[in-house]
């Protein structure tokens, strides 16, 4: 470039050339792609309308509330890790950590599928609630070792003067756990959570591995069963839509809760 | 005059008795054989320079640091005796940290009435009257809903006295409490820890405020390399000091 040119000058015309550039780019996939067929296979109305109420009533509620079961668990079991891996006795810090690494190291869809077939086997116990019961307590499972991880962080991140003024008070190590350094802990760890939630949000599509009972079927097994019994991809779409309607508000809602909470750091 | 145990008063013991304390941080001996005690109602200044294991012997009389060897008797009461009930002992002696250490997540009178609830078991309402008479003792009474990064260096400094006093302690311990504050605020805690001082209270004071030693304390303590070098009223130890290092400090900060 001129180096004579004025650096706004220069700037603007940098920036003129990325948008022709991202204009060019939009442009060339529009002409590639095949339109006629896009919307036969991806936006089918008639296909559409025959996904409704059930899309809503059974699969998106299921997703929701399986993603509500499997986070809150997974709070509940990653805590109790995180307190045994901060433990002062060994063989709870070794048992936590185990767990931790395995189910971190495992793909999920292994450990589902491991718990709606391998465990029953094995042991000659089915897990209640069926497939799905058997789905979710995987899910709780892997969630709580990647949960347990961020709440140990979030513990360690809480300055330690404030154990210390606790402490100081006369305030026995549990209450000090349980009314200053969790509290802060959890507005430490907030946006890693989120992330959490929304990773776990997605997983419930991995459940279908588990083989559904059709009551039970989430957002990604009712879609994908629908794809085969319509042959059209519209149902696929259209699930796609609804994780979007979730997962968006919930993030919005973060953010907002994040900047509240910025007012107590 | 602050309120102290009668068992104490009745024995006439110090409030705080040290004897051949050491600490070690790994290899590095901080405190070598300290002999040290606070009567009851006196205001003991502890002075020196950094690294000279005076906020660590501070530390070592609530067991916030786990004392090497040695006895510390509080009130009479071994705290380095397994059988004591530390947690008890504690709620006897507050404690004011240099950075302040207010709960960040809860309200000025919530950081007041938290230990009282579940440390002394107040009940809420008996807790709140004790943090709103000790907000108006150190004049933040119209910070009660606060939180404490909307309050000054000094404001929140001196919510954490309140905070300290709520527990109606029968000691308080300072640990350089002006010094992370802007030199402007410094007077208006320093003015509170005068009328504590004036009302009574038993008071060990790490600081560097010479000023406030020379003026508060009934006596200096002049530490230096993990022992204690001199000590005795504000006016000799700081006006005419014995000792050659005590001579070598005072000539930096005075």
């Amino acid at each position: 470039m001129a180096p004579d040119l004025k650096r706004s000058t220069r700037r603007r015309l940098t920036r003129g050339a990325l948008y022709a550039l991202f204009i060019l780019a939009v442009a060339v996939v529009v002409w590639l792609a095949d339109w006629e067929a896009i919307q036969s296979n991806f936006f089918d109305l008639d296909v559409a309308v025959e996904a409704f109420p059930e899309i809503l009533t059974v699969a998106a509620k299921n997703t929701v509330l399986y993603t509500a079961i499997a986070f809150v668990g997974g709070l509940l079991l990653g805590l109790i890790l995180a307190l045994m891996k901060l433990s002062p006795v060994l063989p709870y810090r070794w048992a936590a950590t185990a767990y931790i690494e395995l189910f971190r190291g495992l793909p999920a869809l292994l450990v589902i599928f491991g718990f709606a077939f391998a465990v029953p086997i094995a042991f000659g116990w089915r897990p209640p609630g069926g497939s799905a019961g058997a789905g979710l307590i995987a899910l709780i499972i892997v969630s709580s070792a990647y949960i347990a991880e961020t709440i140990r962080a979030g513990i360690e991140a809480v300055p330690p003067g404030q154990v210390e003024a606790a402490r100081s008070l006369g305030m026995h190590p549990s209450w000090t756990m349980i009314s200053v350094v969790l509290p802060q802990a959890f507005r430490i760890i907030t946006p890693p959570l989120t992330n959490e939630l929304v990773i776990l949000i997605k997983d419930t599509s991995l459940l279908f591995i588990a083989g559904m009972a059709l009551g039970d079927r989430e957002l990604t097994t009712f879609a994908r069963d629908m794809v085969s019994s319509s042959a059209n991809a519209t149902p696929l779409v259209l699930a796609a839509l609804l994780y979007l309607i979730i997962t968006l508000p919930l993030t919005q809602l973060v953010a907002k809760l994040e900047r509240h909470n910025k007012r107590g750091r | 005059m602050s309120p102290v145990t009668e068992a104490a008063l009745r024995k006439g013991v110090p409030a705080i008795e040290v004897r051949d304390l050491h600490k070690s941080f790994g290899d590095n001996e901080v405190l070598k054989g300290i002999d040290f005690h606070v009567d009851q109602g006196e205001v003991v200044c502890v002075i020196g320079p950094s690294g000279s294991g005076k906020s660590t012997l501070l530390r070592c009389v609530n067991r916030l640091e786990e004392p090497t060897s040695g006895t510390i008797l509080v009130e009479g009461v071994d705290i380095t005796d397994d059988e004591t009930d530390l947690d008890k002992v504690r709620t006897r002696i507050g404690m004011v940290f240099q950075q302040f250490n207010l709960f960040p997540h809860l309200n000025v009178t919530r950081n007041l009435t938290l230990a009282q609830i579940r440390a002394k078991k107040r009940s809420k309402s008996e807790a709140g009257e004790v943090a709103a008479r000790n907000l108006a003792k150190v004049g933040l009474e119209d910070k009660a809903m606060a939180f404490p990064a909307q309050l000054s260096g000094g404001q929140q400094q001196r919510v954490a006295i309140a905070r300290a006093l709520s527990m109606d302690p029968d000691m308080m311990l300072f640990d350089e409490p002006t010094s992370a504050l802007d030199p402007e605020l410094v007077g208006d805690v320093l003015d509170v820890m005068k009328q504590l001082a004036k009302d009574g209270m038993t008071m060990m004071v790490v600081t560097h405020e010479m000023g406030f030693a020379r003026e508060v304390g009934d006596r200096v303590v002049f530490m230096d390399g993990g022992v204690v070098v001199e000590q005795g009223k504000p006016e000799d130890v700081l006006g005419n000091p014995q000792h050659e290092r005590t001579k070598e400090f005072l000539s930096k900060v005075l």
